[in-house]
C-alpha cells in the first residue's frame, strides 16, 4: 500500500509537471492543501474515481498529513484533519433539506461542528427545506448574499439542478453533496454515497451468510419507493443477490423512513413470510420499528442487516441480542468531508493524500458492512 | 365491484318498486344503507384477500394484525368524523399526534414512567385541541386555517423536541403492551382501547345531547343558534375532542412503535378525512356515523394487508387506493339513491 502510493504519486506528479498547459512549480511535498491551485472546473474533468474503505472509516478523504517533511509519510491517519492551519478566509453557504430524521440530522451536525474546527470558515447554513421551490430561494439568496462557496444537498437532486448551474455561472463553486444534479456543469465537485453500492455489499453481505443453505429466502424491506436512491439501492441488492443462485428474493415492501411505517410496513411481512432467512432493511431509522415489529411477532428465525449506519443498530449488533447482526454504512460524515472540499475549494488548494493537484470533481463514498468483528470502529459515526 | 344491495327481483316498474318495497327491505331500511354497503366492499376485499392469499390471510394472527394497524387511526378518525359532522375540519391531527408522541417520550417524561407517558400524551393532544378550538370558535377563524397552522406549528415543535432523532422508550409497562403475552383473550390491547373509544364515540354521537347539537351545528350553524344553543362552546369542544382523540392515539401509537418520533402520524389527516369521507360523513357537515368511519379504516387497512401479503409495491397500492375511494363513494350513492 505504501510503496503503491509512493510510485503512484511520483508518476502523476511527473505528468503534472510535464503538462504543457500548467506551469507549476513542482509538487510542494507532502502538504495537505496545496497552494497555487485555483478552482477552476474545466481543469479537472475526471470523474468517477472511487474510493476505498479508508475514505468511510472516519470520513478519512482529506485526512490528514499535515507535516512538510516527506512524501513517504502515507496519507492517512484515525483522526480526519485537513490542514488545521488559518488560511483565507472562506464563507461557505450550506443548504440541505429538512433534518426531519437522524440521518440528515447527522449530515447538518457533522457539517456544523466541522466548520467550528476551522477558524478560516463561516458557514452560513439555511434553514432545511423538502419544497423544491423553497431550497432554490434559499440558494438564491445564499448566491446572493456572494458566499464563497456553496455546499448543496439538494431536497431532489434534479430539479435544484438549474440553481446550482446558476450558482456555478454566477463564480461560486458547487459541492453538491449526495443527491447528484442532473448536469455536471452544475457543480464544480460531487460527493455522495453509493447507494447501489450499499445494494450491492448487503447481498454480498447475506449472500456469504447464506452461502451453504438451499433454497435460501430473503426479504427485502426498502425506504420511501419514489425517491430514485430507493430503486438504486434495490437495483444493487439484486445484482449482488445473482451471484448466488441458491438465493431468491421471495418479497419486496417499500417502507418510508419512519418508525411508524417501518413498524407497519415489518409486520405485514412477517405475516406474509411464514419462514425465511434474511431480511435486509434499507435504513436503521425505520429498522427501530422493523425490529420493534419483529419482536412482537416474536420471530427469531433469520438474519437482519440494517443500511446507513444509526447508533442504536450498531449498539445492537454489538450486545448481539436480536436479529440485527449488521449494517451497511451511508456514512454522514461525508457532510464533514463536504466542508473540507469547499474550504479547500475557497482557499484554491487541492487535498492530500492524491496525486491530483485538483480537487476530484466526483468522490463516491464506500459503503462499509459493519458487523460485531468491526462494529467498535464505526460505533463512534453512528447517528442517533 | 358488487353491490350489496341489488335491484329488487321483481319485474314490476320501479316506480311501483318504490311504493311497495320488497319484503327483505324493511328488515335493512332501520339501519343505514351506506353502512350496508360499506360492509359489502368490506366482504368483497376479504374475498379477494382469503382467494388469493388463503393461508396468509385467513389467520387469526392476520386478523389481530389488521386491527391493530387500525387501530391508531382508527381513534384519530373518530375525533375526525365529530369534526367534519359538525361542519368543521381539522387538518392538525397528525401533527398533534407526532407532537403529543414526542413530548411523551423525551427523557424527562420517561422518568415519569407510565402514568407520566399516558398523561403528558393526552394532554399534549387536549391542549393543542383546545388552541385550535378557541382559535376556531372565538376567535373567528375558518377551520382550515386555524388548524393549517396548527399543523405547521405542531410539527416543527415536535422536530425542535427531537431535533430529528428517534426517542426510543425504555418502560417496560409501556412496550409489554405492544407484546404478544399482553394479548387479552386473544385481543390486542391497541385494539381494545379502539374499541372503546369507538364504542364511547357512537354512544355520544348517538344517545347524548352533546351529539345532536353536532349534527345540529354542522345541518345549519345559524338556526342552531337560534334555537338557543351556545354554538361557539360546541365548536370548541369539538376540536378539544379531537385533540383528545390525537392524544389516545399518540400514546397507543408508542405502544405500537415503541417509540417517538417526529414523523409520526404523516398524513394522518388525510387518512382520516378519507375514512370518514368513505365512511358517509359528509364534508359540508349534519351527517355521518361514527359505525361508517371505522368501516372506513378498516376498508383502507385490510386494501394495504391484502397488497402487502401479496407482494405488490407502493405504486400499485397507492392506485388503487384511489380507485377504491371513487368505487366506495360511487357504490355509496347508488344504494342511497335506490333507497
Amino acid at each position: 500500500m505504501k510503496q503503491y502510493t509512493q510510485q503512484y504519486t511520483k508518476q502523476h506528479t511527473q505528468q503534472y509537471v510535464k503538462h504543457p498547459a500548467q506551469h507549476r512549480p513542482a509538487r510542494p511535498e507532502g502538504l495537505a492543501l496545496r497552494k497555487g491551485t485555483t478552482a477552476m472546473p474545466e481543469l479537472t474533468s475526471r470523474r468517477g474515481l472511487l474510493f476505498g474503505t479508508a475514505a468511510v472509516s472516519a470520513g478519512v478523504l482529506l485526512a490528514g498529513c499535515t507535516s512538510n517533511e516527506s512524501d513517504d509519510e502515507p496519507a492517512s491517519n484515525d483522526q480526519p484533519a485537513a490542514d488545521d492551519k488559518k488560511g483565507k478566509q472562506v464563507t461557505i453557504g450550506f443548504a440541505g433539506p429538512q433534518a426531519d430524521h437522524g440521518w440528515l440530522n447527522a449530515i447538518n451536525d457533522n457539517a456544523k461542528s466541522r466548520a467550528k474546527k476551522y477558524e478560516d470558515v463561516t458557514l452560513e447554513i439555511t434553514e432545511g427545506s423538502n419544497d423544491t421551490a423553497a431550497q432554490i430561494g434559499q440558494i438564491e439568496t445564499l448566491i446572493n448574499k456572494k458566499v464563497d462557496v456553496l455546499v448543496i444537498l439538494p431536497a431532489d437532486g434534479k430539479a435544484l439542478t438549474q440553481v446550482g448551474l446558476k450558482a456555478m455561472r454566477a463564480g461560486i463553486p458547487v459541492v453538491n453533496l449526495d443527491r447528484i444534479f442532473n448536469s455536471p456543469q452544475a457543480y464544480r465537485c460531487y460527493i455522495g454515497g453509493d447507494n447501489f453500492g450499499m445494494g450491492l455489499n448487503a447481498g454480498h453481505y447475506i449472500g456469504e451468510q447464506l452461502k451453504d443453505k438451499k433454497n435460501a429466502k430473503v426479504i427485502e424491506l426498502a425506504g420511501l419507493d419514489n425517491l430514485e436512491l430507493t430503486k438504486q439501492r434495490t437495483a444493487g441488492f439484486d445484482a449482488a443477490l445473482k451471484n448466488y443462485p441458491n438465493i431468491k428474493k421471495v418479497a419486496r415492501q417499500a417502507a418510508e423512513f419512519t418508525v411508524e411505517s417501518g413498524q407497519a410496513k415489518m409486520s405485514q411481512l412477517l405475516q406474509a413470510q411464514s419462514s425465511f432467512d434474511a431480511l435486509w432493511n434499507h435504513d436503521d431509522d425505520q429498522g427501530v420499528g422493523a425490529l420493534r415489529a419483529i419482536e412482537q411477532a416474536g420471530r427469531d428465525d433469520f438474519i437482519m442487516v440494517g443500511g446507513a449506519g444509526a447508533l442504536s443498530a450498531m449498539q445492537a449488533i454489538e450486545s448481539d441480542n436480536s436479529v440485527l447482526k449488521a449494517t451497511v454504512l451511508y456514512p454522514p460524515t461525508m457532510a464533514a468531508s463536504a466542508i473540507d472540499l469547499a474550504r479547500a475549494l475557497g482557499q484554491g488548494k487541492g487535498v492530500s493524500g492524491l496525486a491530483e493537484f485538483e480537487i476530484p470533481s466526483s468522490l463516491t463514498l464506500y459503503s462499509a458492512v459493519v458487523d460485531k468483528e468491526n462494529v467498535k470502529t464505526y460505533l463512534p459515526t453512528g447517528f442517533k | 365491484m358488487t353491490q350489496p344491495v341489488s335491484p329488487p327481483r321483481d319485474d314490476t316498474p320501479k316506480l311501483s318498486s318504490k311504493a311497495e318495497p320488497a319484503p327483505w327491505r324493511a328488515v335493512v331500511a332501520r339501519a343505514d344503507v351506506r353502512t350496508l354497503s360499506l360492509l359489502g366492499v368490506l366482504a368483497v376485499l376479504i374475498l379477494i384477500g382469503g382467494i388469493t392469499k388463503p393461508d396468509e390471510f385467513l389467520d387469526t394472527r392476520n386478523l389481530q394484525l389488521v386491527l391493530t394497524q387500525a387501530s391508531v387511526i382508527g381513534v384519530v378518525t373518530v375525533g375526525m368524523t365529530f369534526v367534519i359532522i359538525s361542519g368543521g375540519i381539522d387538518l392538525s391531527v397528525g401533527a398533534i399526534v407526532a407532537l403529543a408522541s414526542v413530548w411523551a417520550t423525551t427523557v424527562a417524561t420517561q422518568d415519569y414512567g407510565f402514568v407520566g407517558v399516558l398523561f403528558t400524551a393526552v394532554l399534549v393532544g387536549v391542549g393543542c385541541g383546545l388552541v385550535n378550538g378557541v382559535l376556531i370558535a372565538y376567535g373567528a377563524m375558518v377551520p382550515f386555517i386555524a388548524t393549517l397552522a396548527m399543523l405547521a406549528s405542531a410539527r416543527g415543535l415536535a422536530l425542535q423536541i427531537t431535533d430529528g432523532n428517534t426517542q426510543v422508550v425504555t418502560i417496560d409497562g409501556i412496550l409489554d403492551l405492544g407484546e404478544r403475552d399482553s394479548y387479552i383473550l386473544g385481543v390486542p390491547p391497541l385494539v381494545l382501547m379502539f374499541a372503546v373509544v369507538t364504542i364511547i364515540g357512537w354512544l355520544v354521537l348517538n344517545r347524548t345531547t352533546f351529539g345532536r347539537r353536532t349534527v345540529a351545528v354542522g345541518g345549519n350553524a345559524e338556526a342552531t343558534r337560534l334555537a338557543g344553543i351556545d354554538v361557539r362552546r360546541q365548536r370548541l369542544y369539538l376540536y378539544l375532542l379531537s385533540g383528545l382523540c390525537c392524544g389516545i392515539a399518540a400514546f397507543m401509537l408508542i405502544i405500537l412503535s415503541g417509540s417517538g418520533q417526529n414523523t409520526n402520524g404523516n398524513l394522518y389527516e388525510l387518512d382520516a378525512i378519507a375514512a370518514a369521507i368513505i365512511g358517509g360523513t359528509l364534508l359540508s357537515g349534519g351527517r355521518g356515523t361514527i359505525v361508517g368511519s371505522v368501516l372506513g379504516v378498516l376498508i383502507f387497512t385490510t386494501i394495504t394487508n391484502i397488497f402487502a401479503l401479496n407482494n405488490l409495491q407502493s405504486d400499485v397500492q397507492q392506485i388503487a387506493k384511489g380507485a377504491i375511494i371513487v368505487a366506495a363513494v360511487l357504490v355509496q350513492r347508488r344504494t342511497a339513491n335506490t333507497t
